[in-house]
């Protein structure tokens, strides 16, 4: 009979609401998503959870949508690393992660201030690495739209491999030739606590995968069926050997929502109210035409979905600074067409049903059994938890499940170590 | 008006307390904001994470950080100073440099080097573009309108359609307006090719006397603020700007002395992290005892140094 292990431990990380329309703006309770009082709150919150880590995103150029400022959801953030270093002093344990692009800054300037950071957070540093290839954040940028697409995971790579040169030249003298860049000179910035900040990565294609196989300490995935994120922890992790890496040195961490009610019928029907908050008239008309890609303003969002096909063109879509969602556009639109019919749904019905990523609903105790279940089931190590409210998103959460959590044995009371490479179990 | 007054912080120091105590200092002291010093391939710290760093635990006191306009991005540069000038509730600043060493060049690895005329002519592109980006959302561009379900108002939020010899920049911000709006712009100038160059608010010279510093006081364009340099010292060092080695009185005897030139201020650059604690702890009691520096009621930099309220030049335009 095989000797009782102890349970996995759970990863948990706090992500600011974003520019999409998760964040629901129109609620009473919506604060500033520019003040820092709001990162303040929300960062404090997470360290009084005893999280691993605040997670941020990075803004290179505002949304556009039919050619225009897209303007329904959130817009405006702070640059990602000045606001990470102004929480270092409003916290002491929480790891501090930010989002930033690998084709719109370099090596040296990048990895000086991650060290900087690192240094003065005590070995709190993360990076999640992102690369974009095109031309409309190029339009920001002294270089344009450099980047070929097919090369964007190789400048990743590049990168990931020049910053942690620098990062081992302890300040010293280093000399980098790759395809990507030709640097020489001194680094100037001592090793840091964490040696290497920690580097986190997204990407579920082949060659996303691979990298972080490759590179990263940690990757998010949108896998949210328990049997679909268990077959791409498998896969991921299975990749690692040929790297001469075990199995623990990544961490698989999904972004996910939850909802909590004080039954569970009270958390659908919030659920559901959120989502209404969510997918207001204009902005399902708006997420309509991200799949069908053409001007749908015509179309009443209470009325039935349209009768003409996407179009098809990839190299010219309506919305630009945001990830492309649909691989077969005609596909999916039969899809939701048919949907639509079959239950009698409006648009603005029927966004709401397929555009939800609301993965945890329930009473405290249902979430917090779900979240254990996909911990030790081997579909995630953890979870980057995105509330839907700004700044007090995550205060129910901390209040009311992370207890049971720790109940269960299953997350921490107190911070193991003083760096997030320490919490997070990295060597 | 009594004069205003600045330290100059060079410390290669990567440790957080140190810093905290050191811009503390200065601001219990009353003075008007600290410069923090950087430059590529120096060591030490990134200068604009310091300023961020040290801001939730400070009160009253600019944060003015060193920025090269030469190895950045004037939009990075932009979001990242206004950041600052969010999270230190409207104390930020700014002072513009430019970088000819062929080293630093080679750490970034994209272009030869240029000549000093270039990278100013570049320094005054990317002051434009950084300014434009500052004002390109009015202050009133978050509507938060429920009935027609806009966050924005787009016609509030403006293209800077920027295009130069050595970049082009389409805008607008990721950063909504600051509390400043316009942050604190300034530049060290030797000479007369920077302040040409540069729309800064503040420009730090290096005179060498009273008359010296009449005469740039001068030529200044009017409504630009001069703070003259002045290295404190209790040893010798050498140095761009006058130096000086003296007990606190005839400090202040010089300071005093060099008041009718015009200058706005002074920024002192103590040599040694000794000399910042003699300028906080010593100097500026005396100053005040003898009516040279009184602490600035202002709440924002631009108040604390008589600047005034930055009007958004997108104001009143048309949908740009």
């Amino acid at each position: 009979m095989p000797e009782k292990t102890q349970p996995k431990q759970i990863i948990l990380a706090a992500h600011f609401p974003g520019v999409n329309n998760t964040t629901v703006w129109s609620d009473p309770r919506s604060g500033s998503q520019i003040d820092f009082a709001s990162f303040e709150h929300l960062a404090r919150t997470a360290e009084r959870g005893r999280f691993d880590f605040f997670f941020l995103a990075e803004g290179l150029r505002l949304r556009e949508q039919r050619g225009l400022i897209h303007d329904l959801d959130v817009v405006g953030r702070p640059d990602t690393l000045t606001v990470l270093t102004a929480l270092a002093a409003v916290t002491t344990h929480l790891g501090l992660a930010g989002t930033l692009n690998a084709t719109y800054h370099e090596p040296y300037e990048l990895a000086r201030q991650l060290a900087t950071l690192d240094h003065l957070s005590g070995g709190r540093a993360a990076w999640n690495v992102v690369t974009s290839p095109g031309a409309f954040f190029g339009e920001n940028f002294r270089r344009g739209g450099f980047l070929d697409h097919a090369d964007r995971y190789v400048r990743a790579g590049e990168f990931i491999e020049a910053a942690r040169t620098l990062w081992d030249s302890d300040g010293g003298d280093f000399a980098i030739r790759s395809a990507q860049f030709g640097i020489a000179g001194r680094f100037g910035v001592p090793r840091s606590p964490q040696g290497h900040p920690v580097i986190l990565q997204a990407g579920d294609s082949d060659g996303g995968r691979e990298l972080a196989a490759k590179h990263s300490d940690a990757i998010f995935s949108r896998h949210h069926q328990l049997a679909d994120a268990q077959d791409f922890y498998r896969d991921v992790k299975g990749r690692l050997a040929r790297y001469g890496r075990t199995p623990d040195s990544l961490k698989i961490i999904p972004g996910v929502s939850y909802v909590l009610g004080d039954s569970d019928a009270d958390a659908q029907e919030k659920a559901h109210h959120i989502r209404r908050q969510q997918v207001s008239p204009q902005t399902a008309i708006l997420l309509l035409e991200q799949l069908w890609n053409r001007d749908l303003s015509e179309y009443d969002p209470e009325g039935p979905l349209p009768a003409i096909d996407p179009l098809l063109d990839e190299d010219d879509t309506i919305i630009k600074g945001r990830a492309g969602m649909y691989p077969d556009r005609r596909k999916t639109a039969a899809e939701w067409r048919a949907r639509a019919e079959q239950k009698g749904l409006s648009i603005r019905d029927l966004i709401i049903e397929v555009t939800g990523r609301q993965n945890f609903i329930g009473t405290p105790d249902r979430v917090a059994a779900q979240l254990n279940e996909y911990v030790q089931t081997d579909a995630c190590d953890g979870f980057i938890l995105v509330s839907h409210l700004t700044p007090s998103g995550l205060d129910d959460f901390v209040d009311r499940v992370v207890p049971l959590l720790q109940e269960r044995g299953v997350f921490r009371t107190e911070y193991g170590s003083s760096t997030l490479r320490g919490n997070l179990g990295l060597a | 008006m009594t004069l205003r007054l600045a330290v100059a912080l060079d410390s290669s120091s990567f440790d957080a307390p140190e810093w905290i105590s050191r811009v503390r200092g200065a601001d219990e002291a009353g003075l008007d904001f600290v410069t923090i010093e950087d430059g590529f391939g120096r060591h030490g710290p990134d200068a604009v994470l310091v300023a961020s760093r040290v801001a939730p635990l400070t009160r009253d006191i600019g944060l003015v950080p060193v920025a090269t306009t030469t190895h950045t991005e004037p939009f990075h540069l932009s979001t990242a100073l206004a950041t600052l000038d969010w999270v230190s509730r409207g104390r930020a600043g700014w002072q513009v440099r430019v970088s000819p060493d062929p080293a630093e060049f080679a750490l970034v690895g994209i272009r030869e080097p240029l000549g000093v005329e270039d990278l100013l002519a570049e320094a005054g592109d990317a002051v434009e573009v950084v300014r434009r980006l500052w004002d390109s959302w009015q202050d009133d561009a978050i509507v938060k309108d429920v009935a027609t379900g806009r966050f924005i108002d787009r016609e509030r939020l403006h293209y800077i359609d920027f295009a130069g010899r050595f970049f082009s920049v389409k805008g607008p911000s990721i950063v909504p307006r600051s509390p400043q709006g316009q942050p604190v712009v300034t530049a060290l100038a030797h000479s007369a090719a920077v302040w040409d160059a540069l729309d800064a608010d503040l420009f730090f010279v290096t005179p060498s006397d009273v008359d010296g510093a009449a005469r740039i006081v001068r030529r200044i364009p009017a409504g630009r603020k001069v703070f003259a340099d002045l290295v404190v010292a209790a040893n010798p060092v050498p140095s761009d700007a006058a130096v000086f080695t003296g007990d606190t009185e005839q400090l202040a005897d010089l300071i005093a002395g060099w008041e009718p030139s015009g200058i706005s201020g002074f920024r002192l650059r103590p040599g040694t992290p000794d000399d910042l604690t003699s300028i906080t702890r010593d100097l500026v009691p005396v100053l005040r005892e003898r009516g040279l520096f009184r602490p600035s009621p202002g709440g924002t930099l631009r108040e604390r140094l008589g600047l005034p309220v930055a009007v958004n030049r997108y104001e009143g335009a048309v949908h740009a």
